[in-house]
């Protein structure tokens, strides 16, 4: 969990060092901020988490991850704070052996992420700001 | 002493996030301590009605069955929307 930004090919580049010839494939997978959800234009989000709490989940889905799909290593980052469109917001990257599994966990995990992990979204649209889930809006 | 957490919109409908609390005895579960928080006022009342609100006892999410004893850190929150 960080404020700050991340890049992409640096994580990517940690876990393939750490792997140290074990793995045959490295999946990622970055979201990023769009400037429209549900119709509406959003110019800015602010992401708010529980502190504690979201290490724990995460830590619980990488292990998991990693026993389910014999993983040799995975990443999980996950910015909090103001976005802006466009902004990188969550990475994900697995490696394993083979493709199959490397693709399977990242998948997993990010969808896991987005179900367990105690995070919420607040959007500023031009009619003012709005929890995303909250009644009256969609599911972000 | 329990330690009560509150997040996202709950936080803003309740104008607070965090608070410490001695727990009436005849209190045991978190359903019974969502409703003892409800007496609390009208406002407190409604923003706790939500069914779709998700409860942590200690940091994992739990039921509203879950046990509550002194020590105990429980939190309060929306469905969650994050990556």
């Amino acid at each position: 969990m960080q404020t700050a930004d991340f890049d992409p090919g640096v994580e990517l580049e940690h876990l393939r060092t750490r792997c140290g010839g074990q793995a045959g494939a490295v999946v990622s997978f970055t979201g990023l901020v769009r400037d429209r959800n549900d119709g509406v234009q959003v110019s800015r989000m602010t992401l708010e988490h529980y502190p504690g709490m979201t290490e724990k989940v995460l830590g619980e889905l990488a292990a998991r991850a990693m026993s389910e799909w014999s993983l040799h290593g995975c990443i999980l980052v996950h910015r909090i704070g103001p976005l802006a469109p466009n902004d990188r917001i969550v990475f994900v990257a697995t490696a394993a052996a083979h493709r199959k599994d490397a693709f399977r966990a990242c998948e997993f995990l990010i969808d896991e992420l987005k179900t367990r992990a105690p995070l919420w979204k607040q959007e500023d649209t031009p009619a003012g700001t709005r929890w995303v889930g909250a009644p009256g809006s969609e599911r972000g | 002493m329990v330690r009560l957490r509150y997040f996202a919109s709950l936080r803003e409908a309740l104008g607070t996030g965090e608070e410490q609390v001695e727990l009436p005895g005849r209190i045991a579960t978190v359903q019974q301590l969502t409703s003892w928080l409800q007496a609390r006022g009208p406002h407190w009342q409604d923003a706790l009605a939500d069914p779709r609100l998700l409860t942590a006892r200690n940091q994992s999410l739990v039921d509203r069955n879950a046990a509550v004893q002194d020590g105990d850190e429980i939190a309060w929150f929306p469905p969650v929307t994050g990556g």
